[in-house]
Order: structure tokens, then sequence, then C-alpha cells
């Protein structure tokens, strides 16, 4: 059993259960924002024990390059996804084209102001 | 403006940044875990950087020799740095504790340093601000974190503590020129400094769960100001020059 619950969801052959998963850190989703107001985008995970050293981690794992305005670190076991067998769920959604704004005639307006501005 | 005490003040700081910068980069690639092993391997980065701007002020605000030479090409008893800094590595949790009462005092003179008439430090100081602020958040984080574990992590923190203390209180060896640099108002004092530090520190480590020891001023460990070292600084220089004394002009 890992903590990490994409892992569990692998369903993987268990080798050495026991202690050595018991002495490992839970992980941490990681988002970092570049800008104020931005929103945040998942860089990826650290390994922690507390919220605080999870952001430590964060910091210079995933805030090393580049501009940072801030990062957010959530504890991956409180992230709730479907299970993988539910996929089936979205099969049909790129079918349903009406919902794309590019189904409707304004896409001929837009196309225009595209090709007009060079866009 | 009394250029003795600015060059000495810059010595000192300079030499501790470089030589903690280099033994905490012994950690490097066996740290305790991955994210950990790169976060000390940054800041480890980040003081070599501090020691290199400080040699940059003493080399084109003083004319000292340039930031490579004074790095590489200095007698052991030339370095100023206190004795903390050249301690090895140790376990994890004296490095932790070193970090911890180092980088705090680090802080704390930046600090003052933002307010020294001496132009080129006080600009120092304000630029490495945020690097230091997150060491000092780093170093908080794991001292909390490890001092609040179990019994057997609480008694090595602890006893980490205790030996690192009066090595210390070393960082706040005075110099001859304490009066001058207060006076210029380029530094408010070693003497001011302890006591901020030790206002900062002590509740940190009450709030850990650790006693702190007695502050007794006749056991610091002095000498590092003046050039008196420990066994340990010769043979760290010895690894850190090997390259400049097999050849001095080497570019890498």
């Amino acid at each position: 059993m890992s903590l990490d619950p994409r892992i569990n969801r692998l369903d993987l052959k268990r080798v050495n259960d026991g202690e050595q998963t018991a002495s490992h850190l839970i992980t941490w989703e990681v988002f970092h924002q570049d800008k104020r107001g931005k929103q945040p985008v998942h860089a990826g995970i650290v390994h922690a024990s507390t919220p605080e050293q999870a952001l430590m981690f964060a910091k210079e794992q995933y805030a090393r390059r580049g501009k940072t305005a801030n990062l957010w670190v959530v504890k991956t076991a409180d992230v709730y996804t479907f299970n993988s067998e539910d996929e089936a769920i979205f099969e049909t959604t790129p079918e349903k084209t009406f919902r794309d704004p590019a189904f409707y005639k304004v896409r001929e307006r837009i196309e225009a102001f595209q090709s007009k501005n060079k866009l | 403006m009394n250029n003795d005490a600015i060059k000495d003040l810059l010595y000192r700081m300079a030499d501790d940044a470089l030589i903690i910068g280099h033994r905490n980069s012994e950690w490097t690639g066996i740290g305790p875990m991955l994210e950990e092993d790169l976060a000390f391997s940054s800041m480890s980065q980040d003081k070599i950087g501090h020691a290199q701007a400080l040699y940059n002020i003493l080399y084109t605000s003083f004319g000292e020799k340039n930031p490579d030479m004074l790095a590489f090409q200095r007698a052991e008893k030339d370095f100023r740095s206190c004795q903390l800094v050249e301690l090895p590595i140790g376990e994890y949790d004296f490095s932790l504790v070193r970090h911890f009462l180092f980088d705090h005092a680090e802080a704390l003179r930046y600090g003052l340093l933002e307010a020294s008439s001496f132009a080129p430090l006080a600009g120092l100081a304000r630029k490495v601000r945020g690097e230091i602020r997150y060491h000092v958040m780093h170093a908080d984080t794991f001292f909390k974190q490890l001092s609040t574990g179990n019994e057997v992590a609480k008694a090595r923190m602890q006893s980490a503590l205790n030996y690192a203390l009066p090595y210390a209180l070393g960082i706040f060896e005075p110099s001859a020129y304490e009066e001058a640099l207060i006076a210029d108002g380029v530094f408010a004092g070693e003497a001011r400094l302890q006591e901020l530090w030790l206002e900062k520190i002590t509740p940190i480590v009450a709030a850990a769960g650790l006693q702190m020891p007695a502050i007794d001023a006749a056991k610091a460990i002095y000498g590092g100001r003046k050039g008196y070292h420990s066994e340990y600084l010769q043979p760290l220089l010895a690894e850190m020059t090997e390259v400049t004394s097999i050849d001095p002009a080497a570019e890498w």
C-alpha cells in the first residue's frame, strides 16, 4: 500500500511491502504560480512530512529558475479523482462539437477578423 | 570612514560564507533524501555566491586581490572565519543545528547592514535578503521538526545544540574595530548582533522543546577572527584549492 493514491490505482504486485513503505514520507502536489493573480499550475510532487517542509522543498525543486510569485502544496491523499475505469464517462465528449464555440456561425466572423488582423 | 575596519568586517563575512558554503556542499549527493539534498545544495551555492559578492567588494572598493585569488590563494592564518563554520559536517543533526545558529546570525547581520553607511554593503544586504530569508525558514522548519520528533531525535538535537553553541558564540568574537564600525555607522557591532541573535533564537529553541544552553561568554570559542583555527580548516582549504594549486590561472 503506497501513500500515493496514483500508485495504488496501478494495482502493482506488492513487493517488499511493510516496513519500507512505513518509513516513506507522504507526497504533496505542488502548484506553481508565476505571477500574482495568475492561476497556479500543477508542477509535480515532493516528498515531505509536513506542509511547511513540503513548501521548503517545493521552492528548491519547482521554483529554482525563472519567475515565481507563490507556490501551493496539497497533500496528494487529499486529491480526489475518478477511478481509471470511469474514463468511459468522457468518451463521447470530443464528438460534442456543438459545445465548441467553433461550431457556431460566429466562427466565420472570428476567422475573418483573424485573417484581417493576421492573428 | 576607517577602511581597515570595513575590510576586516568584509573578510569575516566573506570567509564565513565561503567556508560554510563549502562545508554544507559536502552533503551534496548524500543528503537524507532527494528533496533535502537539493535544497541544502542550493543554499550552499547561495553562500558561495555571497562570499563572491563580498570578495568582489574587497576587490573593487579596496583594491584587494580578485575574488578567486582571495578565495583560493590565501594561507589558513589569513582566514577570518569563525571556527563554527569549519567544523566537519558530522551527522545531519549537527549540520542542521549549525545551519540554524549560523543563518539566524547571518540574517540579522545583513538586516543591520541594510542601514550601513558603507553603500556597497548596504546594497548587497538588500540584494541577498530574500535568499537568506529562505535559508532561515528552512533552518527553522527542520529545527522544529527534528526536535519535536521522537526521543532519539530530540536527544540528538539537544546534544548537537550543546556542542555547537560555544562555537556559535565565536561568530560574535569582537574585532579591534568595533568602535570604529559603530562610530562610522557601518555596522552596529558584534555585541549588539549577539544580543539580537539570542533574542531571536531563544524562543525558537524553547518552542522546539529543547533546553537553551547557558550563555557563558567565558566558554565562547574565539580565535577564528584573528586567524587561529581548529585542525579542520587546513584540510578543507587543501581540498578546496586542489585545482588552483596545480594551475593558479585555471578556468572552469
